[in-house]
């Protein structure tokens, strides 16, 4: 029987026990390989030059794994060209080459009732009052409309009465922000920002400013990198203990996922768990030998999403690092693997004879 | 010039020439030898130790002697050198050439702080005052990337020894210098290694074992990252056995050897499917010992080898052929160094020279890749860093 992204749906975010979301998973990533090794060249390529055999079924720690960096190098389309909706690119720092994933009608609809199913499962079916914590230039501006934009744009259609709590300068706009709060005084209130962003001109701007917004029932999604964070010492306790200083009763979900994985996403729990939902799945893998490492171990992060429909990014090999914690069996009742990120993989520093500049 | 840090010497550098091999020169580098090779310390690196090992008095004689036109050379007078960064001990190799080509020498060391330079640097500081004609020729110093400095050494230098790649010796060769001064680069070049499969099937354990140690210490020893470090591995008389055979034997030394980095590896399985999506020559991908070892198989020679076929940390392209000749085609001027196992190095030399290649300027057995020496790529260093005196 083909597998049907439909009939998953129809299931709970976090229903699956792991036998049988492995049975799920290894029809379809197998299916989804088979898919893509005929609609992608390069992708065909790779598996013919890895010996792998696209008749058979595989499990998932079996299926063959794309480095995500691949997407910066080639374009990796398995639908002809003029299928293709929408182009998404990764928000790369200046001089970096960005990511480009290229989405059909199908996928860019899957993204988006999987994003759906996953934060309503936390939220609600219900639309919000909804506070971004970050600038509306973001979606004007279209040089940032990347991943950035795209992912403020994805979360709007789960709010209503929607702010841009920042202005064009990246300021508060504390007198709209408090007006907001004060229309909806006694509403369950939904924010989203990127992880940066809100630490650096929200948090810390409120808290120099010394002030304090009072939100009685607030639930704040945020996604992005820790690696400056890190830097800075700050710890996701740190992040939410001031989240809560300066905004008040507000619930904190970090969020992760990839540009080229959008849709599934991993949402923290109440327990600061990552959660696989049935739309992914992860697998920790040891750099050496890309064996899977033991739980509580740290490893390379492999990420499967069974949206990818008109990509081939179902299976992927992140730079990342992390671990898994535990599956089927976190406090919070949610089934599926519960991991921790650790951020970026540092890089390799090698001997030789011509010199690195940018080590330098 | 604020930035300079002086490791060795000051301001102020002889350039009043020595002659080549000089006395001093021999001295003070079998001084140094000696010191080397009796710290413990020292002992630990085997780059340092290769070095010391060098600069034994013998070694230099032999050197000397082998120089037949010594006695009406001289040197030319300073010499400005931009070591690698990369590398830990090149710094030393170029001082000590330029030094017995008879110049005063200002020496950039690596700008990463590798505890073999410091113990270089120590031991040559140590030494100096008792070599009072080497001491007023002799600055070792340490500057972040700055072209206004660079420019301010350029600007004295009658020689300049520029290592680090293609980027440095640009930005190097972008700083004006004296009409007659002489440059000595060292670009970025692209090395290979040609084995017959026969030679492997015949040898016997310890042979083989040597073969691998040699092999190891060519590439993953310096994350084959080297100039000389092969890349591409050429078989004659290749069959499955012979390589079997020798691979086996590569991953069984490298494997409690070699530290591969998280991300080297990650690098070497995303280049392995790049690889797959840029060269239709890819037939298939061998990985052994995990990510240890990868084998990239070519069913033929593509013309942009040197350009394109660039592994690191223990990522080879393998390719089969009839005759070793079957390279001249892609031999280029990025070509550097080729080594051999079971095949002649003179017929070899015969072909690079008969076939007129424009690369290839050393032939050497494999586990010599690295040994560096007053003839490397393709340059007479001793020879080029002095001037003729002539009398008729």
């Amino acid at each position: 029987m083909a597998f049907c992204l439909d009939q998953v749906l129809e299931l709970e975010p976090y229903s699956l026990k792991r036998e049988e979301k492995r049975r799920l998973f290894t029809q379809a990533l197998s299916e989804l390989t088979r898919t893509h090794a005929e609609g992608c060249g390069e992708y065909g390529r790779i598996l013919e030059v890895l010996g792998h055999d696209c008749e058979k079924d595989f499990a998932p720690e079996d299926q063959p794994m794309l480095p995500v960096r691949l997407f910066k190098r080639y374009e990796l389309c398995s639908v002809p060209r003029e299928e293709v909706a929408k182009v998404m690119t990764s928000s790369g720092t200046s001089g970096q080459r960005v990511s480009k994933v290229f989405l059909d009608k199908q996928n860019v609809r899957a993204q988006t009732r999987v994003l759906t199913e996953i934060i309503g499962s936390f939220i609600g079916k219900k639309r919000l009052p909804l506070l971004i914590l970050d600038t509306a230039l973001v979606k004007k501006d279209r040089s940032m409309f990347s991943a950035r934009g795209a992912g403020i744009v994805g979360f709007t259609m789960f709010g209503r009465d929607i702010l841009y709590a920042l202005k064009e300068d990246m300021t508060l706009d504390i007198q709209a922000v408090r007006a907001f709060l004060e229309k909806h005084k006694g509403e369950k209130i939904l924010l989203f920002g990127y992880t940066y962003m809100i630490w650096q001109y929200v948090a810390q701007a409120l808290e120099q400013a010394g002030v304090h917004l009072a939100i009685e029932d607030g639930i704040l999604f945020h996604i992005g990198g820790w690696k400056k964070l890190r830097d800075q010492a700050v710890s996701p306790q740190a992040f939410n203990e001031s989240i809560r200083e300066v905004l008040g009763s507000v619930r904190v979900h970090n969020y992760y996922g990839m540009a080229e994985q959008l849709g599934s996403v991993f949402v923290e729990c109440e327990h600061g768990h990552m959660h696989c939902s049935i739309y992914s799945d992860v697998l920790i893998r040891r750099p050496e030998d890309f064996s899977l490492a033991k739980p509580g171990e740290k490893g390379l992060i492999e990420l499967m999403s069974l949206l990818p429909v008109s990509y081939p990014g179902h299976v992927l090999l992140t730079e990342d690092e992390g671990e898994i914690l535990g599956e089927d069996d976190c406090p919070c009742g949610r089934l599926g693997k519960y991991f921790k990120i650790h951020g970026r993989m540092a890089g390799a520093e090698l001997r030789g004879c011509s010199d690195t500049y940018e080590q330098r | 010039m604020n930035s300079v840090e002086y490791l060795i010497g000051g301001q102020k550098v002889e350039s009043a020439p020595l002659p080549v091999y000089s006395e001093e020169a021999i001295f003070f580098l079998s001084d140094l030898s000696h010191v080397l090779l009796h710290d413990p310390v020292c002992r630990a690196y085997p780059d340092v130790t290769s070095f010391a090992f060098w600069c034994r008095k013998g070694n230099l004689r032999k050197l000397a002697a082998s120089c037949v036109d010594r006695a009406r050379r001289l040197g030319r007078g300073l010499a400005f050198h931009v070591a690698p960064s990369n590398v830990p001990v090149n710094f030393a190799f170029s001082f000590a050439f330029s030094l017995l080509a008879g110049n005063g020498n200002i020496v950039r060391a690596p700008s990463k702080p590798f505890p073999q330079v410091e113990r270089v640097c120590n031991a040559i500081k140590e030494i100096l005052p008792n070599h009072p004609e080497v001491e007023k020729r002799t600055a070792f110093v340490r500057y972040p990337v700055n072209q206004e400095i660079t420019k301010a050494f350029c600007d004295e230098a009658d020689a300049r020894l520029i290592w680090g790649g293609d980027e440095t010796v640009q930005a190097v060769r972008s700083c004006p210098v004296k009409p007659k001064c002489v440059d000595i680069v060292f670009a970025d070049r692209y090395s290979l290694c040609v084995l017959d499969g026969n030679s492997i099937l015949r040898a016997d354990g310890k042979a083989l074992q040597k073969l691998a140690e040699g092999f190891y210490n060519d590439t993953y020893l310096m994350d084959q990252n080297a100039c000389s470090s092969p890349q591409l591995v050429l078989w004659i008389n290749g069959g499955p056995k012979a390589r079997e055979r020798f691979w086996n034997a590569i991953q069984a030394y490298a494997e409690p050897r070699y530290d591969l980095q998280g991300m080297a590896a990650m690098d070497k399985y995303a280049q392995m499917c790049g690889d797959a999506v840029e060269h239709p020559e890819v037939e298939k991908v061998v990985r052994q010992g995990g990510n240890l070892l990868y084998r990239v198989e070519l069913a033929c020679l593509p013309e942009a080898a040197g350009a394109s076929l660039r592994g690191r940390g223990g990522y080879f392209y393998e390719v089969d052929l009839t005759a070793p000749e079957e390279m001249c085609p892609v031999v280029n001027e990025k070509y550097q160094t080729l080594t051999y196992f079971g095949l002649e190095p003179e017929d070899l030399r015969k072909m690079v020279i008969g076939s007129r290649l424009r690369g290839i300027d050393r032939i050497v057995p494999v586990g010599k890749a690295m040994d560096i020496g007053v003839v490397w790529d393709g340059y007479d260093i001793i020879g080029m860093l002095s001037r003729i005196v002539q009398a008729e």
